[in-house]
């Protein structure tokens, strides 16, 4: 639900970006979402044909970067998923692990389009 | 051809920026705020209740209230136990954001208060995303909620400073295996700050008061 608030700030980066470039139109947004944010990439999709209309951004598509979170065993060095469900070391079953990745919340780059000199 | 420009920029980004405003202008009051999460049912508003009756008499504290729809009565709850309360009505929306702390702080005597609580609304997703500005996100688990939450919504333990478990009184009656909740805290938040406690009979209590008056005191 909270990804209206999501797409807003999306939108108004993606914006001031094109406009500090110049830009006539955006044509593609690239977005790096973590596993451990919490996002449903359709959601998003389905706020921004809304809200980007007559914007500079408007129609751009949107591409998601899903990036699984990954949990580091301390004791045995195990790189292992985080899956549906949090769960100790699958190999040694410690639970002395930390997250690796999986928490990024981001817009990479866009694509744009100048305005012909 | 399309040309391409590098941002990598947080989404969150604007929302941060506000929350460390926020932050300053609680820090330029020396007032200690706190931002209280919890599923709904958990027992935010009776924790709030409680921790008012038992924080020492000098502490001057205001509440700001987050709830999906235009009800007052955790609000006028609070105003009942003397405290000023701001009701922020987020009109559906499932969590507050630092733009909302913003309107609330300017509705309340900040230079006259010691401590802000922010009741947020009542959600294990959506509220993780936000940081306020508070100086402390507390999450309260109770124990009939289950012990596999922290399993389900890592995210929201992920930005823990402090885990408050409440109705510990229940756990006579409830198959709640603190081990293995504890266990999937530690995962996520290691060495977090815990207070187990029960608002219906005050057991657990003092540990807590006397950490957020030291807070409070050190502000």
């Amino acid at each position: 639900m909270h990804e209206l608030a999501v797409t807003e700030s999306i939108l108004s980066i993606a914006n001031q970006a094109a406009e500090e470039n110049q830009a006539a139109k955006v044509t593609d947004i690239y977005l790096v979402i973590g596993q451990l944010s919490s996002i449903v990439d359709d959601s998003v999709q389905f706020y921004w044909d809304h809200i980007s209309q007559g914007t500079i951004s408007e129609g751009a598509k949107l591409h998601f970067e899903r990036r699984p979170a990954a949990l580091h065993c301390k004791s045995c060095d195990t790189q292992y998923p985080l899956g549906e469900i949090l769960q100790p070391c699958p190999r040694c079953q410690s639970a002395d692990v930390f997250i690796e990745s999986g928490e990024e919340l981001l817009v990479d780059h866009i694509d744009i389009l100048r305005e012909e000199p | 051809m399309p040309q391409r420009v590098e941002i990598v920029k947080k989404i969150m980004d604007t929302n941060d920026r506000l929350a460390q405003n926020n932050q300053a202008t609680l820090d330029q009051n020396h007032v200690f705020g706190i931002n209280i999460m919890a599923s709904p049912g958990a027992g935010k508003t009776s924790v709030i209740l409680e921790t008012i009756k038992r924080l020492p008499a000098g502490i001057k504290l205001g509440v700001i209230e987050g709830d999906t729809a235009p009800v007052t009565i955790d609000a006028d709850k609070i105003v009942a136990a003397g405290m000023p309360a701001v009701q922020i009505n987020t009109g559906g929306d499932c969590h507050l954001d630092a733009n909302m702390i913003e309107m609330a702080l300017a509705e309340l005597p900040l230079s006259d208060l010691d401590l802000i609580i922010v009741e947020n609304v009542g959600n294990l997703i959506c509220p993780a995303a936000f940081q306020l500005g508070t100086h402390a996100n507390v999450l309260i688990a109770s124990i009939p909620e289950g012990d596999d939450k922290p399993y389900k919504y890592p995210n929201i333990y992920r930005g823990l400073d402090v885990l408050i478990i409440n109705k510990v009184d229940l756990t006579p009656y409830i198959d709640f295996r603190m081990d293995y909740f504890q266990q999937g805290v530690e995962m996520l938040n290691p060495g977090l700050k815990t207070f187990a406690l029960s608002a219906k009979t005050g057991e657990g209590f003092d540990a807590w008061i006397a950490w957020l008056t030291g807070k409070v005191n050190a502000k």
